[in-house]
């Protein structure tokens, strides 16, 4: 074996990994949040579909996109690994286990976390990116110029109530999924510092409230809007 | 006070083993929790049944064999090892639940003792100083600073017993293991196999089956020597550099 194919058979390869895809989606997140709020300008989603031709005519934006599907598909085989070996490494559960006094809940149920964050993204790719790609799309014309009306599908699906319970309550646990992965990604990278890790903690918090929370705003105005 | 034990019974590694109940009375809060298997497995000889099986030796806390999973955390309620819980931790009519640690790489030999020289294993691949570093050193002869020999002598603390395991929803060794680099990696005496010691030791650890790291805390919260995971960060960091330096393709 290579040494680049031990490294990444290694625990320690592999969860160098899931922190350096999960610190990029982490990333991704903010730059697709500061996209998304756009839907809340009150210009009938002009600037909102300009934003999004934009984003899919940019070469640039086209190969972060390809390598953003990429991370994500390396983020959850390598959390398959990892959370497969960890359940081998203990056969036999304890039959009686006080692990909330000594961990945190979102810490010990990151597996869990992401399938659900997996499944959100399953139905949100195939809701929005399937259909504003491959789908057929209304079209809404600014300045005499043709524009996708991705608006409008955002508009439509947003006034079902379930999706919206659906979109709402998966933020919730990718809230939970951050609370923990956020400064947990610098502890795997080796950043443990006496310095900065109470500050990245607390930045960590401050990110897996607010950045979620944005994200299920935006859903739920628009169902009222619609009402 | 009275209490009652269920304690794990398995006569060998290929038993599948089972709680079993123990009425136990007139313990004193004074006892250690040994002296108070001490005195079940007294009664137990008594009657002519097998006694309670567990691993022990300095019972004063520096040895690191006591190694019992007292009602769902490592050496008990109190941060410290099994030898040192005393009875007053507990009160009249408790009903205490004592099994192994549990993990694949530990497995159980008889009743609560289980199988830890894969921990011997990852010492001998590595932690360990083989150049000759010379005689006892005169005082502050070595060029180190306080502040790093604290660092180091913190981490040389861990005695080995495993409650980092046992806690850990992984059974992984991270701690143990980083904390036996980070002891050796911070001292000069350290610096010649520097490499080759954090590469060698993640690698049988990796292969003894201990499980990854996700980061809970778990470990440094139950271990009784109060080990941090920063030592855990700081093997990441020996192991990416030496990865990333060594020659050892
Ligand atoms: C927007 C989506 C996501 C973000 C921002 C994200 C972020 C993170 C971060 C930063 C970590 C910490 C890495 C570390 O401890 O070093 C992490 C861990 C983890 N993620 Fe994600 N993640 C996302 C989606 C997913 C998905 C879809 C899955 C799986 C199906 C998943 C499964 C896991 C698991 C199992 C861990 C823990 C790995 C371990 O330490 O054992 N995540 N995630
Ligand atoms: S018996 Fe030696 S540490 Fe407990």
């Amino acid at each position: 074996m290579s040494w680049v194919s031990k490294t990444l058979s290694s625990t320690l390869g592999q969860k160098v990994l899931m922190a350096l895809t999960g610190l990029f989606l982490i990333l991704f997140l903010v730059v697709h949040l500061a996209g998304n709020l756009q839907l809340l300008f009150p210009d009938g989603g002009e600037s909102f579909n300009k934003y999004a031709a934009n984003m899919a005519n940019n070469p640039l934006i086209r190969v972060v996109s390809i390598g953003n599907f990429a991370f994500i598909l390396i983020h959850v085989i390598y959390s398959i690994i990892l959370t497969k070996r960890n359940k081998q490494s203990r056969p036999v559960a304890y039959a009686v286990s006080k692990s909330s006094t000594n961990s945190a809940w979102a810490s010990r149920n990151m597996g869990i976390l992401g399938t659900i964050i997996l499944i959100f993204l399953l139905v949100h790719l195939k809701g929005f990116y399937y259909e504003v790609k491959f789908g057929s799309v209304p079209m809404a014309s600014y300045d005499g110029e043709e524009y996708k009306d991705v608006f409008a599908i955002v508009a439509n699906a947003y006034s079902n109530i379930l999706y919206v319970a659906f979109y709402v309550v998966s933020m919730g646990f990718l809230a939970f999924h951050l609370s923990h992965g956020f400064a947990s990604a610098f502890q795997t990278l080796g950043l443990n510092h006496v310095k900065y890790s109470p500050l990245i903690r607390k930045v960590g918090l401050g990110f897996s409230i607010l950045i979620p929370a944005l994200f299920a705003l935006i859903p739920l105005v628009m169902f009222f809007q619609n009402q | 006070m009275n209490l009652t034990l269920k304690i794990w019974r398995q006569k060998n590694s290929a038993d599948k083993g089972a709680l079993k109940e123990y009425k136990i009375s007139n313990i004193s809060e004074d006892m250690s929790f040994l002296e108070m298997l001490d005195v079940l497995n007294e009664e137990l000889s008594e009657k002519g049944e097998d006694p309670v099986h567990f691993d022990h030796d300095c019972r004063e806390g520096i040895c690191g064999m006591c190694s019992l999973y007292i009602d769902g955390k490592p050496h008990g309620p109190q941060q410290t090892t099994t030898c040192q819980l005393h009875m007053r931790s507990f009160k009249d009519g408790d009903v205490i639940t004592i099994e192994p640690w549990r993990a694949k790489s530990f497995p159980v030999l008889k009743d609560l003792v289980v199988d830890r020289s894969s921990f011997d294993r990852i010492i001998q691949a590595g932690g360990y100083v083989s150049v000759n570093t010379g005689g006892v050193p005169d005082a502050n002869e070595i060029p180190i600073s306080k502040s790093i020999a604290d660092l180091a002598m913190d981490a040389a603390q861990c005695i080995g017993c495993g409650a980092c395991v046992a806690a850990c929803k992984n059974a992984s060794a991270m701690l143990f293991t980083s904390a036996k680099i980070s002891q050796l990696a911070l001292l000069p005496q350290g610096q010649v196999e520097r490499k080759v010691r954090a590469e060698k030791m993640v690698a049988q650890m990796d292969a003894e089956g201990f499980g990854a790291c996700t980061n809970t805390g778990a470990c440094e919260a139950e271990c009784p020597k109060g080990i941090s995971i920063t030592n855990i960060a700081r093997m990441n960091r020996e192991y990416f550099s030496a990865i990333a330096s060594s020659d050892n393709v």
